[in-house]
């Protein structure tokens, strides 16, 4: 139990901070809404290492965590979208069991950047950035790929230690 | 990497390839309009979803300006370089066609900014 508690703090920690460091890497295209998703390695991690529950309470901690200390309010319902939306996306991909981690993770990149244009049509009121779907949806595709196949070698260490 | 991988990373590809160019999701913003001047006072404003033509008359000559397909040109003028006629279509915002001899000039307001230049502001 208490070894439980000790890695929802760390992952938890870690999904945070993977967030902060992310935002210290510039991104190349001047388009709002790609990122690189460092912090869905932690969740992708969970997932896998931990258990399904375990990962979604380490996302509810992440998006409050990470909303209180750097994003804001207006940021916060931006990563609620994004966050459980591409949770609910990737427990529904891994059970299927029909995909590998990759296509875990692209999908749920792919669904993270879908909830957030979501949320920005109804915070601007306006349905123009709608043009950004294919955009983000083959970012999704680029870096869900990228961190799918990160979280892929983190599990087999992971696997055989907790 | 399984079967599924593949698909799925084929699949979303597609499905944001035909998004993108089918332009269901394109983002223009309608209103642009195409201001007409003479000689620095606003004599009409055509809209850019409306194919229409307009003849200014001024003291100097006539401009016949086009609306179509979302471009408005000068399609015809009896100036004597014809400068204008020659001047491609314009729809971006900010955009315009100027006759010097007749002092028409041609803006459009609203509408699509243009993506290829930009002010630092």
């Amino acid at each position: 139990m208490s070894k439980k508690v000790a890695y929802y703090g760390i992952f938890a920690a870690l999904s945070v901070l993977m967030g902060y460091v992310e935002a210290m890497i510039p991104v190349p295209l001047p388009i709002p809404g790609i990122k690189l998703g460092l912090s869905n390695v932690i969740v992708l991690l969970a997932l896998y290492v931990m258990g399904t529950k375990e990962a979604f309470f380490i996302s509810v901690i992440r998006v409050f965590i990470s909303a209180l200390l750097f994003r804001g309010f207006l940021g916060f319902w931006y990563s609620v979208a994004g966050a459980f939306l591409s949770y609910g996306i990737m427990v529904l991909a891994k059970k299927s069991g029909k995909m590998s981690i990759i296509g875990v993770s692209v999908l749920g990149g792919i669904f993270h950047n879908l909830g957030q244009i979501v949320v920005a049509c109804l915070i601007i009121g306006r349905t123009v950035v709608f043009y950004l779907v294919p955009v983000l949806m083959v970012s999704g595709v680029v870096t869900g790929f990228a961190i799918g196949i990160v979280a892929g070698y983190c599990t087999q260490y992971m696997q055989n230690r907790i | 990497m399984k079967k599924w991988d593949v698909i799925i990373v084929l699949a979303v590809l597609a499905v944001a390839g035909s998004l993108y160019f089918s332009g269901l999701l394109r983002a223009d913003t309608p209103g642009g309009v195409a201001v007409v001047y003479v000689d620095g006072v606003e004599i009409t404003r055509l809209s850019l979803l409306k194919d229409t033509e307009y003849r200014v008359e001024t003291e100097h000559g006539y401009n016949v300006v086009k609306v179509e397909d979302g471009k408005a040109e000068i399609i015809d003028a009896d100036c004597r370089d014809k400068i204008c006629t020659k001047h491609k279509a314009i729809s971006l915002k900010n955009e315009s066609i100027i006759c010097l001899p007749h002092k028409v000039v041609v803006e459009i307001e609203g509408g699509n900014e243009n993506t290829v230049d930009a002010v630092v502001q």
